[in-house]
Formats: C-alpha cells, structure tokens, sequence
C-alpha cells in the first residue's frame, strides 16, 4: 500500500500548480466551515450563555398552563405547599441539578412620586438566585453588586430608569393588586439598574421575595416559578427527561398534569435564532461538500484522461485493476488530506488571533459583546472526516474508470 | 514444450454492421529461447497477433495457449495477474512511468505486480540494470535519459520478472540507426542470458535480419515463415 501511496504522491507532484489549486480551493472551503462553526458557535454560546446565566435557566417548572397566559403574569396559576414540597424532593434527588431558584413573577405599577408606569417584576431569593443565573449581576450597569438585593430594594430595568430618570439610591413606590384583587403598595430603594437582555424577562425589574409575598400579602409558600441550573448544559436532555418522568407522572384530581416543564428552548426566542444558524451550518457544509467534489472530480477526471496512456502501460504490464483504482483513489484522497490539514492549521491560528485580539461586537441594544470563538475537537475532526471522505467519494468515478480501462485502447491513446 | 501454440486462432473486430477479419484462423507455435518477428504491412494484423499472445486482446475463437495455459477465457484479473508472471512488455514509446526513477520503473513490476522482498527486488533490478548497462542511471527520472537508454531501461522491465515471453511492438521504430541495432543486440544478448523468447512485431529489416524465425502476415493470414539462423517452427499457408 505504501508504494501506491508513494507512486500517489509522485504523481500528484508532477502538476504541481494543478494540486496546489485544488488543494487551495478545498482549504478556502475548510477555512469557511470552520471558522463559521467557531464564531457562530461563539454567538450562539454567548447568547445562550447570557439568556441562561443571566435569567432563565436551564430548565422552567410551572404550574400546567402558566406558560400559556403568562403575559398577564397570573398569580392564580402559582406553584403552592405540597407541589412545591414535591419538586424540591424531586430537585434533591437529582444528580444533574447544580442550583434552583423559586420566583415569584407580578406586575405592579411604578411610581417615582411625579410619574407612574408598568413594571413587570422578578421575586427572588438572592442567594439562590445568584446560584441559579450567576451572570446576573453581570447585568447591574449601576449599583452594588454584593449579594444582588436586599429586603426593600429594587433592581429597575435600564429603559424604565432612563424613561422614569431614576437613579440608584432613589425612593419609588411599586402598587400592586394581590390574586383577589386587593391592592397593595410599598416603598423601595434603587438598588441598581439592570442591563436588559434579549428574551423573555430580559427586561423585567427585580425585588426580594419577602416584600413580593408582604406587597401581594402571600402568607404561604407560593411561587410563580422554579428556575433550575444544571451542572452540564450538554446534559439538558437527559435531566429534562427524568424530571419530566418524575413531575410528569403527577396528576390533578381530574387527571390533568399538574406541572409544566419547559427547557430554555421552548421558552426563549434565541432558540430559533440557534436553530437557524444550526441550518446555516448545515448549508455551509454542503457548499463546502460541493467545492471538494466538484474540485477534486475536476482534477482526478483530468488526471486519468492525461495519463490513459501510462494506465495502459501499467495494466499491460500487469497490474491488477483493482490497484489502478486504489491509486487514482488515494490520490484524490491525498489531496482532500492536503486540504484539509493547511484549511484546518490555518482555521485554528485564525481562531487564535481573533481570542487574542479580542473582537467586540454590538447586538441589538446590547454593545461591546466579546466574541470568543472556540471549536470543538468533534467539530474539526467532522469537517476533517467529511472533506477526506467526499475527496475519495469525487475519485472513485475516476479512478473507477481508470481501472476498468482496456488496455490496447489505452496504449493506442496519444 | 512451445512457449507459444496458436491453432485455427480468429480475430474479428466487429463495429455496428460492419465485421473486420483481423486474424483469420492461424496455426503456428514457438519455442522457448526463440527470437521471432512477426512482419507485414501496416492493417495486416501482427499488432493484434502480439496482443492476443500478450494476453491484452482475446481472440474471437481458436485456441492459444502461452507459457503452458490456454489463454482464451481468462477474466480481466486473470489475464492481467498473468501477463504480470509470465509476459514482459516493450513498446515502441519505451512508456516508462515519468514519475519514477530508472530504478524504480525497473522495480515496478516486482513491488507493484509480483510483490517481492524488498532486499530481493533491489537484488534483482541491480542485476538486470546491470545486465542493460544503466546500473549507474538507476537514480534518472525518464525524462533525463536518452530514447536508447529508455528502451534500455525498458527491456530491464520486460525481464526482471523473469518472463518466459517479451513481446516488442517496434522497438527501435522511435531510435536512430545506431541505438535501434545495439538495442537489438542487447536484447539478444538477454535472450541468450535469461533464456527468454522474445516476439517482435516490427517494420524494422535489421530487427528481420536478426530474428531466426519470421512470420509474414497479410490480410490476417500467416503467409509464410522463414528459418534464418535455425528453429523449430509449424505455420500454415507455407
């Protein structure tokens, strides 16, 4: 086999400027694909990274139907006493759980003493909050960030601060109506001003838990929902599954479930966006699939008509068919080899440079986002496995051809 | 026993309606160690006669046995794994693999074809590049010798396998006068070293002045044979 490797070789040295070229076409390919991968999967992670670190979570636990009217943000569908005692036994249990956090989601109006609007509301424990989406504080542009809320504070979201002119240290008045419809109102302190996020609750404001359950007068445990970290993201579909077998299973007296579980994906927009720049991907690899085949088919086809003379000599003098074919084979694999290794060197140090020099980029509202593109090793070694393995597919025609030539016509061949 | 024995051998071409007789139903046999031309003119059919023998073309019907097996009905495989064994190749073009060293083209049906030992092989196209006066070339790509040390070259291939039978499709047809007689001398020279029979098919009277046996073929018919320096020959037509 190495001789049909060396002779490969040999021969794909002698049209140097033809190899190179094809060579080049399929690195520019491999470069594309993998850089692409890199910085939309640096995107990608960053966006989910944020939506998931700094407010949703991984996985969502509501009461069944929550989810569904949850623009009006309904007190009446809060998860209560023993559903709550039952998915904190549940959360113990499981391994891949790492934080939860119970919230408490409302609505209130907002005053600063001169104007009053709408403000939508997270009520959290702060410790488990900040266990549960710990690039939270991230988001505070203004205020301390130590500890995230106390009792009788308020985080206010950056648009309502600007539209109020409310600044930390600032007294404002939240009024809220409770599930039976009474009304309540409160003082609080600016804590802080959070930066808003892309998705559902990137713009709400956030007070203490205790003052939510004091402001709605709630005397029992009650939450809205129950926010949960895991340990491993890559592991979402497993711990979704066995969670969903456990809380599932629970039934209401008239046999309707009693919870519902959501992943990140089924509640955050993003996730479309994910999917399509998955889709993008996809089609990028196919161009880069046609680019190797086309080139490389190209090439091999012109390599066998340039040589039907040499491959009459060869079969003549008795080479069996089938290492005519293996060498026409391994040349068009060795080229799709060439390709590919300087496509992906060339990848890597281009995602070297862009780590180290820091690229920043703006995205919607949010500014200066650092891109911080990285590849997985499965990645590289697909890409690599695909180009390789399309380079021997677009040969075996010719290469086919090559080895099934007669060889009297061949030699006759000028 | 003959190396080569062709009887009632047919070669018909046939393209659409039309049905070209190349070789029409010879009988002939050659023995080993002979040295042998097949002469005509051009369209007579000596080339497809070498082919036949040489495993590259079957024929029609008769039968043609080479090197002790019938030849008729081998599969593709078959007949390439035996003209690898049994039959070396010399082409007017010389047609060595430009890519290769003269060493390694000498190599090439060893490596490539029979699969020797390493040690053996390079033994083995010392001796013959030895044998063709290129031992000390052995390191030139084709492209940096000489159309007489390529045909040189080229009868070291033919023989390094130790094939009973080397054909020649005009050998010299592409060399000067003085290069195309010390190649027919060389190949003299091997044919009394290696006890190789050598088949010409050739234009070429200083190749027909030096072969003890000829076979003049015209319009596919084997018209007569002529014992110049001795051998045992059958023929028909004569």
């Amino acid at each position: 086999m190495s001789n049909i490797f060396k002779l490969a070789a040999r021969n794909l040295f002698r049209y140097k400027r033809r190899t190179l070229l094809t060579s080049m076409l399929i690195t520019l390919g491999v470069v594309a694909v993998l850089l692409f991968i890199a910085v939309s999967g640096s995107f990608k992670a960053l966006m989910v990274g944020q939506i998931t670190d700094s407010m949703l979570g991984h996985i969502q636990i509501h009461k069944k139907g929550y989810l569904a009217s949850i623009d009006s943000l309904p007190l009446n569908r809060n998860l209560t006493g023993k559903q709550l005692d039952k998915i904190v036994q549940v959360l113990a249990e499981e391994d891949g759980v790492e934080a939860y956090s119970m919230r408490i989601r409302l609505g209130a109006m907002f005053s600063n003493f001169i104007e009053t609007t709408n403000i939508r509301l997270n009520a959290v424990t702060p410790t488990d909050e900040i266990k549960t989406a710990p690039l939270l504080s991230d988001r505070l542009l203004a205020g301390d960030k130590e500890g995230l809320i106390k009792q009788g504070e308020i985080l206010i979201p950056e648009l309502l601060a600007k539209g109020m002119k409310v600044k930390v240290g600032d007294a404002i008045v939240l009024v809220a109506n409770n599930k039976d419809g009474s009304v309540n109102g409160q003082t609080f302190v600016v804590r802080g001003i959070l930066e808003g996020i892309s998705g559902p609750g990137g713009r709400d404001g956030m007070i203490h838990i205790d003052d939510a359950k004091s402001l709605l007068r709630i005397g029992t445990a009650e939450v809205s929902e129950v926010a949960i970290r895991l340990k491993d993201i890559d592991q979402l579909p497993a711990v979704f599954a066995r969670l969903q077998k456990k809380l599932g299973s629970i039934k209401t007296q008239q046999g309707g479930a009693v919870f519902e579980m959501h992943t990140w994906e089924k509640i955050s927009p993003f996730f479309n966006i994910a999917k399509m720049i998955d889709l993008m991907t996809f089609f990028i690899k196919i161009m880069l699939v046609a680019i190797v085949l086309v080139s490389i088919m190209n090439v091999m086809v012109m390599a066998v008509y340039e040589r039907i003379n040499e491959i009459g000599t060869i079969s003549a003098i008795g080479t069996l068919p089938n290492k005519i074919l293996a060498l026409f084979i391994v040349e068009g694999l060795l080229m799709g080899i060439l390709g590919t290794t300087i496509g992906t060197v060339i990848s890597l140090v281009s995602i070297a440079i862009m780590n180290v020099t820091q690229i920043r980029f703006d995205f919607g509202r949010q500014t200066g986002l650092l891109l911080s593109p990285t590849i997985g090793v499965a990645d590289v070694v697909l890409v690599v496995a695909m180009v390789i393995a399309i380079a021997v597919i677009a040969s075996l025609q010719p290469a086919w051809k090559a080895s099934r030539m007669d060889p009297i016509t061949a030699l006759k061949h000028v | 026993m003959s190396v080569v024995v062709a009887k009632r051998l047919v070669k018909t071409y046939v393209s659409g309606d039309i049905r070209v007789e190349a070789i029409r139903g010879v009988d002939f046999s050659i023995e080993p160690a002979s040295f042998v031309s097949f002469i005509g003119p051009s369209g007579s059919g000596k080339t497809t006669l070498l082919n036949m023998i040489g495993c590259l073309d079957p024929p029609t019907s008769g039968y043609l046995q080479v090197a002790g097996q019938e030849i008729t009905s081998l599969s593709r495989a078959d007949a390439a794994r035996f003209r690898g064994e049994h039959i070396g190749f010399i082409f007017q073009d010389f047609n060595l693999i430009p890519v290769l060293t003269v060493f390694e083209n000498v190599e090439y049906p060893l490596q490539m074809v029979q699969e020797w030992p390493r040690q053996q092989r390079k033994k083995r196209v010392m001796e013959l590049l030895d044998a063709v006066g290129m031992a000390d070339q052995g390191d030139k790509y084709p492209s940096q010798i000489s159309g007489g040390q390529k045909q040189r070259v080229a009868v070291a291939r033919a023989l390094v396998t130790n094939a009973k039978l080397v054909l020649a499709d005009e050998p010299t047809a592409n060399l000067d006068r003085e290069t195309a007689s010390r190649i027919i001398d060389l190949m003299k020279q091997m044919r009394d070293e290696f006890n190789t029979t050598f088949i010409f098919s050739t234009h070429d009277q200083r190749i027909v002045d030096s072969v003890e046996i000829t076979f003049t073929l015209e319009d596919g018919i084997l018209h007569r044979q002529e014992t110049m320096t001795g051998g045992m020959v059958g023929g028909d037509d004569v």
